[in-house]
């Protein structure tokens, strides 16, 4: 993919001023585009560092007009938020290595060529792309698993999709099979084998879809929502939703009528505090994002 | 007699390989075909202390029942326009996008570009509705005092009018998916036979012209796949996005059929399982017949298909 960036696209040397004037209005319009995109982010950054009686004040500009850190110290003040912070780790961990475990331990067996019962088994793989119970059928399986209130109602039902199986599949099955021979000779079984030899060589692979993963339970909420009665259960996700839609009180634990003066702030401060991890890491995780999405299209 | 032993053979010798599945195919079992079984509570009148096989049957009730009722123009047409609206306004961006990014001279600003573009896309879609609503407020928020410097009154509360639904759910979705998009495009133009450039320069064409008759021309075909992938989906709204931006105001433009299918399906009070499933049945029917219609039409005009 890297490639992609370094080829020069349009050589020559600029000569007339209609090539000029195209270079001016490409430039600018990624520049609005880019302005538009960093500038609603900017503008939470700033308010969330603003002293609470002047977040109104600071009109368009991004900087706050007086400084402060009332609305983090009120944020981490939450007990909420910590409980937040730790079951969204937690399910982002535990959730992450079943996910993994499952979809490889489904998409080893099928990258055998020569494995009976291969065909019927990718297919029941392949179906479940197209066909879902949806929503109201898994909430009663969920139900009549008695897995309400459990972490595991968050990490099970979307451990494995069919889609990262088929790309974790079809890149072991692009390792060289003198690879596979070679362990076997030297009698390794077909589970060492995996482990010694198929899996450090996926390690790209593994990490890109361990990366999806992570993303993803990061920010989900909505499981949540559906299965978790308890708040101390709550993921960050849903405590960000209740401070700042429903100015929940009991999540910011803003009492009196001073406190509720800087809710503004505090929600500020919330989103900021809620993003800043993914955000921290994007630019070192991106690109393998973007290999994801090019594996993806390759197959599809 | 003889390929029956051989295949025996093969079996017995591959058993790590089954018990190795063994596990996650019991996953695969439990959480994505017991709720497809679960499917028939659509056709039944699901009743929890009789279980989902114990159910009696009743047809097509729960269809007919949402096809009557005053909720199902609602959701239909809400649901339709936020979908052509995303699809007419997003789809196009990436493209545009892509193309200008791809005739940047320096290696080094596009880089840059790219890397800020990218980063709505990992905005989760609560801390998304949470942005919006700060920026949008009509007091403290961005728009609320670009509004009063522009116009010297209070602007208006978008978040709690019908009319501004469509418009604020679809130019965010555009603003958080549009940087992300150019990447498949971008890869298409990497492709470009660079000597189809060269030519065009000896003929005298502009970048411009080339962008239009060389760079274009190149990513139609990527473009018609997105389209069907895209056009399956016609049907299903993002939940999520729609659920967290709906209030009592907006309700009339905000609620559509997944929003619906939840609440009506699993909401507080009322929960009707059997109706809710029956919705979400039709939903799903509906998009498989329009990915595999548009695949056919795009398969009978042009070269470009699917499958």
């Amino acid at each position: 993919m890297d490639s992609v960036f370094h080829k020069r696209r349009h050589s020559g040397p600029p000569v007339s001023r209609t090539e000029r004037v195209f270079d001016g209005v490409i430039v600018i319009c990624t520049l609005i585009v880019s302005f538009s995109m960093l500038y609603p982010l900017l503008f939470v950054l700033g308010r969330s560092f603003s002293s609470p009686d002047t977040v109104n004040l600071s009109g368009m500009s991004v900087l706050p007009k007086k400084w402060s850190l009332v609305g983090y110290s009120f944020v981490l003040k939450s007990s909420f938020i910590w409980t937040g912070y730790l079951n969204t780790i937690v399910r982002t961990l535990l959730g992450t290595a079943i996910g993994l475990a499952v979809s490889i331990g489904y998409a080893y067996p099928l990258s055998k060529k020569n494995l009976p019962g291969r065909n019927v088994l990718t297919f029941m793989l392949i179906l479940t792309m197209f066909a879902s119970g949806g929503l109201v059928p898994e909430y009663i399986l969920i139900k009549n698993l008695g897995l309400f209130d459990t972490i595991w109602s968050m990490v099970l039902p979307s451990a494995m999709k069919a889609f990262n199986v088929v790309i974790i599949r079809n890149f072991f099955m692009s390792i060289p099979e003198e690879l596979d021979e070679a362990a076997e000779i030297d009698g390794c079984s077909a589970i060492g084998t995996l482990f010694n030899i198929i899996l450090p060589v996926s390690t790209p692979i593994i990490a890109t879809i361990s990366l999806w993963m992570i993303v993803q339970h990061w920010n989900s909420w909505f499981d949540c929502l559906l299965y978790m009665r308890d708040p101390n259960r709550f993921v960050l996700q849903i405590v960000l939703r209740r401070i700042i839609f429903e100015s929940s009180v009991e999540m910011t634990g803003a009492v009196s009528a001073e406190q509720q003066v800087s809710q503004e702030v505090v929600k500020y401060a919330t989103i900021i505090v809620a993003t800043a991890p993914i955000l921290m890491v994007y630019p070192f995780i991106q690109k393998y994002f973007v290999k994801g999405i090019m594996m993806g299209s390759l197959k599809g | 007699m003889k390929d029956k032993n051989d295949l025996q053979k093969r079996i017995v010798q591959n058993w790590q390989l089954y018990l190795f599945i063994l596990l996650p195919f019991i996953y695969l079992i439990m959480f994505k075909y017991v709720p497809m079984y679960g499917i028939q509570i659509a056709f039944k009148k699901f009743d929890p202390v009789k279980g989902i096989a114990g159910s009696p049957w009743v047809g097509f009730q729960n269809f007919t029942q949402f096809f009557t009722s005053y909720q199902f123009e609602r959701v239909i047409k809400n649901t339709i326009t936020l979908s052509f609206y995303s699809l007419i306004a997003g789809f196009p961006m990436p493209v545009l996008l892509a193309l200008c990014l791809n005739a940047l001279r320096s290696a080094k600003y596009r880089k840059v570009v790219q890397m800020i573009t990218y980063i709505p896309h990992f905005i989760a879609v609560v801390v998304m509705v949470s942005i919006l609503r700060q920026v949008f407020n009509p007091v403290i928020g961005l728009f609320g005092i670009l509004y009063q410097f522009l116009t010297g009154s209070t602007a208006p509360d978008l978040f709690g009018s019908a009319k501004a639904f469509a418009h604020l759910y679809v130019w965010s979705g555009v603003w958080q998916g549009m940087g992300w998009g150019t990447i498949v495009y971008i890869a298409a133009l990497s492709n470009v036979d660079q000597e189809l450039h060269e030519a065009a320069e000896i003929d005298g064409a502009s970048r411009f012209k080339r962008v239009i008759h060389v760079d274009f021309p190149a990513i139609v075909p990527t473009i018609v796949i997105m389209l069907i992938l895209r056009s399956g989906n016609i049907m299903s709204v993002g939940f999520e996005k729609a659920y967290l931006m709906q209030n009592n105001l907006n309700l009339n433009a905000s609620e559509v059929i997944s929003t619906y299918v939840y609440k009506v399906g699993l909401g507080a009070g009322n929960a009707n399982f059997s109706y809710g499933a029956a919705i979400g049945l039709f939903n799903s029917v509906v998009n498989l017949m329009m990915i595999t219609l548009v695949n056919y039409i795009s398969n009978k005009v042009g070269e470009t298909s699917l499958w």
